[in-house]
C-alpha cells in the first residue's frame, strides 16, 4: 500500500525504482537541479537537486524514492546551500547573460533566478576557454560549460557517439571532443 | 628527434605488446595507459589512435582517463620526469630549497621541461616516504633519503643521460624502520597456515559451499569452513583499518549474502592506495609481510565465495609491484593460490595487481573500482554498495591492506584470540606511522588503546605541540589532549601520525593540506570542484596577510557547504584541517589576520603591473595602495 | 515638527555603459515623490565630483577597468554607510570582463601598434590618464558591498523597489535589494 514518501509535508506517491525528484515531478513538484535530466541516465554531479531525507543530506537525482521517507527541500537551509552551489557555478566559468545568446532559454539562469542569487559572491576565477569554432554548424562555448555532462550521456547513452567526454580532474575537469585535433570540425560532428 | 619522440610505427609496436600482454581488455586501460608510457615516456597521440583501433573504445573515452591521473602524461615531460614529494614532512626536511637546487643545477623551471626535453621537475603529493624524505620520484621510482649532495649526483645523472636502471641502486632502497612491531609485523607465520586453519574449522566441504552452490543453498553459519571463518571475523570484532572502521565481519557477510547474477563472480579488492598524506604501514606491510597480506585476502575469498582478487597499488609504490609479483608466482607454485587452493576441489582463487597513477582518491572504495575498470576514478553514487554491486557490478569487497593482514592472523589464530587485544571497542592492534618531529620516525605496532602521549615518548618527540592523527582528513590534537587514546571509543586512525613540535607554524600545516585537497579533488561534484579551490584562495589570502573576519566568516560557511553538499568523504574534510588549527590554533591564524576589515585576495598594486610595464610610468599615479574595504 | 531628514545619494558609473543610470531616470514621474526623500550627492545627476563624507547610499554602476575607477570605488566606500552595486557589470565584470582571458599586454599591443588607428604606435603614458588593471574585476571583490541589484540593467521598476525600500516606505511590491548573499 503505502508507496508514498512525503516532500516538504505532502504525500508523493512513487513507482518501484523511481528516483525522489522522479516521483516529485510526476506529482508535479519542482526540485531545482542542472544535470539531471528525464530523459538520460541520472548522474548526481552537480549537487543542486540535494534535499534532506531522514535529516541526510543526499541527490534526490540518484536516490531512490522509498515509502516513509521523509524528504525536505524547499527549506531557507537547502536552498541557502542550493545558492551558494550556484554561485560557484557562475564564478567557476564565463558566464556573461547579458551578452549571452542563451539568456532567457538558460537552465543556470533559471535556476538563479529560482534561488534568489543576487550576486555571485565569490571571487571570479575568470577562466580562460577558447572557443571552438572550428565546425560549420556547431559552436562549442566552453565558457558556459559547467560540466553537467549531459551532452556526454546523450551523445553516449542515446546516439551512441561518443562526441563528448570529460578529461582532466579538479578544478581542471574540462569538456574534450572526439577528435585528433581536439577540435570539434575535425569530427563530422553533424548538427541536427 | 627530440628526447620524446618515437617513430609511429614503434609507438603502435609498444601499444600492440602491452595490449596484447592485457588480452585487449578495456578494462585494463589504466594499466595499459602507464605500461605504454613506461615505454615511450608519455602518451603521444599515436599511441592513443593505435588504442582507439585495438581495443575499440572512442578517444574520448581514453583521453578523458588519461586525463584524470596525474602521473599519465598527454604532453611530454622529458626522458627524466622528477617529481618532488610534497607533504608538509617533506616540507619540514627542506624539499624546497632541494628543488630549487635541482632546478638550477639542470637550468629548468620548476614544472616545466627543459628546453631541449630532457628533465621535468615538478611536485607531488605525499609519496608515503615521510619517515625517510624528504622524497621523490623519478619516471614512477621513489627515492628516499634527498640531500643535498644526493641532488647534485642526481643532476649529474640525467645531464649524462644515464638510464634509470643503471643508477646506484642504494637510491633506491626504501626502509620499513620498524620501530615497534606486534602481532602482524611479528606474526610467526607460514604462507598457507591460515589458510589450512580456516579450512580446518570445517570438517568438510567448506570451500564448495560458498563457490559452488548460490547463496540460498550456503551452508548455515558456523558449520561449513567459510562460514566458521566468518564467525571467526565477526567474533574478532575486526574492523576496517582505511579509516571509515566499519565491521569487516559484516561487510564480507553482506557480499557473501549478495546474489550473484548468471556469469558473475564475487571479487575481493585490496585497497592499497595509501593515499592520506602522512600513512606508509600499507607500504611496509606488502614490503615486510606480502604473504600475509595475500593471505588475508585468499581467506577472504575463502569465507565470501569469491574467486578473483586484485590488489591496487598506488602508483608511487610502483616500485614494490616486481616483488609483489614474484610472491604472488611463487604462491601460486605452492597451491595458495590458484585452482583447487589448498587440494580443495573448487577453491579458485587468484590475486592480479593494479597499480594506481597519483590520484588520492582512487582510495575511495568505489573510485578505485572505477579506476580498477579502466575508468576515471570517480566516486559512484551509493547506494548500491559494492558489497552487491561492485567490480563491473559483482559482488565485491575492499578492504584495507591492514585489514587484510589481521584478518590471516584471525583465521589462524581465531577470532577470540584478537578480541582480546586491544580495548573492548577496538580489537586488536594498529599500525601507526609515525613522522614529524621526533627521533624516531617510523612503523610502530601497537594495540589499540595506546595513548598519543606514549606513542610521543616511544618515538623520541620532545616540545611537541600538536599531532595529525590519521592524515588531513583525521584530526589534530594539541598537547591538552595527549592523553587520549587511539581507538574507535576516541581516536579513529587510518594511521598516519605526523608530529609538529612547537616550532612549527600550524597554520602553514592547514594551508600544505588545504593544497593537497584542492589538487585532489576528482572534480566530480561542484561543492568540492569549485570549493575546494575557494578554499585554497582564502588560505592562500590568509597567508598572503589580507585575510579579515570575513575571510574566517567565509571558510565557516564553506565547511558547512562542503560537509552536507559533496559527493565523496573527500569534500567532507576537504575542511577539517583548517577548522581543527582554527579552533585549537588561533594564535597562527591572528598573527595573519592582520586586518579587521574586508581586504581584497590580490594584490592592487600588482594589478597594474602589466599597464606599468607598457606604459613605462612609475608615478605616483602608477601605483594602487593595499587600502581596506569596509568593515567585514 | 521638523521635517524628516532626506538620505542623502551618491551614484557613480565605473567601468560601465551608463544604461544603469539611464534606468534609473526609468523611473520617470516618480523621481519627484523619490526627491521628497532623497538628495543626491555626488552623482553624474548633480556633477558632484566628491562624496560628503555623510552619505547615506552609494549606488555604483561598472566593474573596476582601472584604477581610478579603485579611488572613486574606495571614495564611495569610505563616505558611504551602504553600498550598492548595481547592474552586471558591478557584479561580475560583465561586458568589459571579456577582456579577462587575454592578457593585457597583448591588448594594448593590438589596440596601440597593430591595428590602424590614431595612436601613431604609442601606448598613451600620460600621467593624467588611468592605467588599467591586469583584468577587470566586480566591485564586490575590492570593497564589502551591502546590497546587489543584478539586470543588464536592472529595471527601473527594480531600481524604484530598490529606493522605496531603501527610504523605509512599505508597498514594495516583490523582492529587491536582498541581503547581500
Ligand atoms: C578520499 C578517500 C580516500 C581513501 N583512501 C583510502 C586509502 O588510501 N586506503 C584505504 O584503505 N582506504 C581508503 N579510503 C577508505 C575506503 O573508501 C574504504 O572505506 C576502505 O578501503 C575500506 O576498507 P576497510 O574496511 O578495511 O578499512 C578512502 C576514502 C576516501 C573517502
Ligand atoms: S557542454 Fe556539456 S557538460 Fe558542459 S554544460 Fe553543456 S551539456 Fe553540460
Ligand atoms: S567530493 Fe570531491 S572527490 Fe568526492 S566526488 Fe566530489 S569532487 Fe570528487
Ligand atoms: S540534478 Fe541531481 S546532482 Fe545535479
Ligand atoms: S552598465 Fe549597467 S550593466 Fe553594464
Amino acid at each position: 500500500m503505502s508507496y508514498t514518501f512525503t516532500l516538504d509535508g505532502k504525500v508523493i506517491p512513487f513507482a518501484d525504482g523511481q528516483t525522489i525528484i522522479q516521483a516529485a515531478s510526476a506529482a508535479g513538484v519542482f526540485i531545482p537541479h542542472l544535470c539531471y535530466h528525464p530523459e538520460f541516465k541520472p548522474h548526481g554531479s552537480c549537487k543542486l537537486c540535494t534535499v534532506r531525507v531522514n535529516g541526510r543530506h543526499t541527490a534526490s537525482c540518484t536516490m531512490r524514492a522509498s515509502a516513509g521517507m521523509v524528504v525536505e527541500s524547499e527549506t531557507e537551509e537547502i536552498n541557502a546551500e542550493r545558492r551558494a552551489l550556484t554561485q560557484m557555478l557562475f564564478v567557476e566559468g564565463n558566464h556573461f547573460c547579458p551578452s549571452c545568446e542563451q539568456s532567457g532559454n538558460c537552465q543556470l539562469q533559471a535556476t538563479a533566478y529560482h534561488l534568489g542569487m543576487m550576486s555571485p559572491h565569490y571571487d571570479h576565477f575568470f577562466p580562460n576557454r577558447p572557443v571552438d569554432a572550428s565546425h560549420p554548424e556547431v559552436l562549442l562555448e566552453f565558457n558556459r560549460c559547467i560540466l553537467c555532462s549531459l551532452c556526454v550521456r546523450a551523445s553516449r547513452d542515446v546516439d551512441g557517439k561518443n562526441v563528448f567526454a570529460l578529461s582532466g580532474r579538479g578544478i581542471k575537469t574540462h569538456l574534450i571532443v572526439n577528435a585528433k585535433s581536439g577540435a570539434a570540425g575535425r569530427y563530422g560532428l553533424r548538427a541536427g | 628527434m627530440g628526447f620524446n619522440e618515437m617513430h609511429a610505427e614503434a609507438v603502435a609496436g609498444v601499444v600492440d605488446r602491452v595490449i596484447n600482454r592485457y588480452k585487449r581488455d578495456p578494462t585494463c586501460m589504466l594499466q595499459i595507459l602507464r605500461e605504454v608510457q613506461e615505454s615511450c615516456d608519455w602518451i603521444p597521440p599515436e599511441a592513443i589512435d593505435r588504442m582507439q583501433a585495438m581495443l575499440g573504445v572512442p578517444r574520448t573515452k581514453i583521453e578523458g582517463v588519461a586525463g584524470f591521473y596525474s602521473f599519465i602524461y598527454t604532453e611530454p615531460r622529458g626522458k627524466y620526469r622528477v617529481l618532488f614529494s610534497d607533504n608538509i614532512t617533506d616540507r619540514m626536511q627542506g624539499n624546497r630549497a632541494m628543488m630549487e637546487r635541482l632546478c638550477n643545477n639542470l637550468w629548468v623551471e620548476r614544472g616545466k621541461v627543459s628546453e631541449d626535453g630532457l628533465v621535468s621537475v615538478g611536485k607531488t603529493a605525499c609519496t608515503g616516504l615521510c619517515d625517510q624524505g624528504p622524497g621523490m620520484m623519478v619516471n614512477n621510482y621513489a627515492i628516499g633519503g634527498m640531500s643535498e649532495q644526493r641532488i647534485d649526483e642526481i643532476a649529474e645523472l640525467i645531464r649524462n643521460k644515464v638510464p634509470l636502471a643503471e643508477w646506484p641502486p642504494a637510491y633506491f632502497k626504501i626502509e620499513d624502520n620498524i620501530r615497534r612491531a606486534d602481532i602482524l609485523l611479528n606474526a610467526d607465520f607460514k604462507p598457507g597456515e591460515a589458510l589450512l586453519a580456516a579450512r580446518a574449522r570445517a570438517p568438510s566441504d567448506g570451500l564448495n559451499a560458498s563457490n559452488m552452490r548460490s547463496w540460498r543453498e550456503g551452508l548455515p553459519s558456523g558449520i561449513g569452513g567459510p562460514g566458521a571463518t566468518l564467525d571467526e571475523i565477526k567474533r574478532s570484532g575486526l574492523r576496517g583499518r582505511g579509516g571509515a572502521g566499519f565491521t569487516t565481519g559484516l561487510k564480507w557477510e553482506a557480499c557473501r549474502n549478495a546474489q550473484l547474477k548468471a556469469g558473475h563472480q564475487r571479487i575481493v579488492v585490496c585497497n592499497a592506495d595509501e593515499g592520506e598524506p602522512g600513512t606508509f604501514k600499507d607500504r611496509v606491510l606488502l614490503s615486510k609481510c606480502p604473504d600475509l597480506v595475500f593471505e588475508g585476502m585468499t581467506v577472504a575469498a575463502y569465507a565470501i565465495g569469491a574467486t578473483r582478487g586484485f590488489v591496487y597499488l598506488r602508483g608511487e609504490y610502483r616500485y614494490l609491484l616486481d616483488h609483489l609479483n614474484a610472491v604472488l608466482a611463487h604462491r601460486r607454485r605452492e597451491n595458495l593460490l590458484g585452482k583447487d587452493i589448498c587440494g580443495l576441489p573448487g577453491a579458485d582463487f587468484d590475486i592480479e595487481i593494479h597499480v594506481g597513477a597519483g590520484a588520492y582518491v582512487c582510495g575511495e572504495e568505489s573510485a578505485l573500482i572505477e579506476s580498477l575498470e579502466g575508468k576515471r576514478g570517480t566516486p559512484r553514487n551509493r547506494p548500491p554498495f559494492p558489497v552487491t554491486n561492485g567490480y563491473l557490478d559483482q559482488p565485491t569487497i575492499v578492504n584495507n591492506v591492514e585489514t587484510f593482514a589481521a584478518a590471516a592472523m584471525i583465521a589462524l589464530n581465531g577470532g577470540e584470540w584478537y578480541a582480546g587485544i586491544g580495548t573492548k571497542h577496538s580489537s586488536g592492534t594498529k599500525i601507526l606511522s609515525v613522522s614529524g618531529d621526533c627521533a624516531r620516525p617510523g612503523i610502530y605496532e601497537y594495540p589499540f588503546g595506546i595513548s598519543i602521549r606514549q606513542v610521543l615518548e616511544d618515538c623520541g618527540a620532545t616540545d611537541t605541540q600538536a599531532v595529525q592523527v590519521s592524515g588531513p582528513s583525521g584530526v589534530c590534537v594539541d598537547a591538552s589532549e595527549f592523553d587520549r587514546i587511539i581507538g574507535f571509543e576516541d581516536i579513529p586512525t587510518a594511521g598516519a601520525f605526523t608530529i609538529f613540535n612547537k616550532t612549527r607554524d600550524m597554520f602553514e600545516v592547514a594551508r600544505n593540506y588545504v593544497h593537497f585537497f584542492q589538487h585532489e579533488s576528482c572534480g566530480f561534484c561542484t561543492p568540492c570542484r569549485v570549493g575546494t579551490s575557494l578554499l585554497k584562495n582564502l588560505m592562500d589570502k590568509l597567508h598572503y596577510g589580507s585575510g579579515s573576519p570575513y575571510d574566517f566568516a567565509e571558510i565557516e560557511k564553506l565547511n558547512q557547504l562542503l560537509q552536507s553538499m559533496s559527493h565523496c568523504g573527500l569534500g567532507h574534510t576537504a575542511c577539517n584541517p583548517v577548522l581543527d588549527t582554527i579552533a585549537k590554533f588561533r594564535p597562527y591564524y591572528e598573527k595573519r589576520m592582520m586586518q579587521q576589515d574586508f581586504t581584497p585576495a590580490f594584490d592592487l598594486d600588482r594589478e597594474l603591473s602589466a599597464a606599468r610595464q607598457m606604459t613605462g610610468r612609475d608615478d605616483a599615479g602608477a601605483h594602487l595602495v593595499t587600502e581596506h574595504g569596509g568593515q567585514a | 515638527m521638523t521635517e524628516k531628514k532626506k538620505l542623502k545619494v551618491a551614484t557613480t558609473s565605473l567601468a560601465g555603459c551608463f544604461g544603469c543610470h539611464m534606468s534609473f531616470l526609468d523611473i520617470d514621474e516618480r523621481l519627484f515623490t523619490l526627491l521628497e526623500h532623497i538628495e543626491f550627492d555626488r552623482s553624474p545627476l548633480t556633477d558632484i565630483k566628491t562624496c560628503s563624507p555623510d552619505c547615506d547610499i552609494g549606488i555604483i554602476e561598472g566593474g573596476l577597468c582601472n584604477a581610478e575607477n579603485v579611488h572613486v570605488l574606495r571614495e564611495f566606500r569610505k563616505n558611504c554607510k551602504i553600498l550598492i552595486a548595481m547592474g552586471a557589470c558591478a557584479i561580475n565584470g560583465g561586458l568589459p570582463a571579456q577582456r579577462n582571458h587575454l592578457p593585457l599586454t597583448t591588448i594594448l599591443e593590438e589596440v596601440y601598434h597593430t591595428s590602424p588607428g590614431l595612436a601613431n604606435g604609442m601606448i598613451p603614458n600620460d600621467p593624467e590618464l588611468p592605467l588599467p588593471l591586469n583584468q577587470v574585476h566586480p566591485i564586490h571583490e575590492v570593497v564589502k558591498i551591502d546590497y546587489f541589484m543584478p539586470g543588464c540593467p536592472p529595471s527601473g521598476r527594480r531600481n524604484l523597489e530598490g529606493a522605496d525600500r531603501s527610504v523605509g516606505r512599505q508597498g514594495a511590491r516583490t523582492r529587491a535589494w536582498p541581503d547581500a548573499l
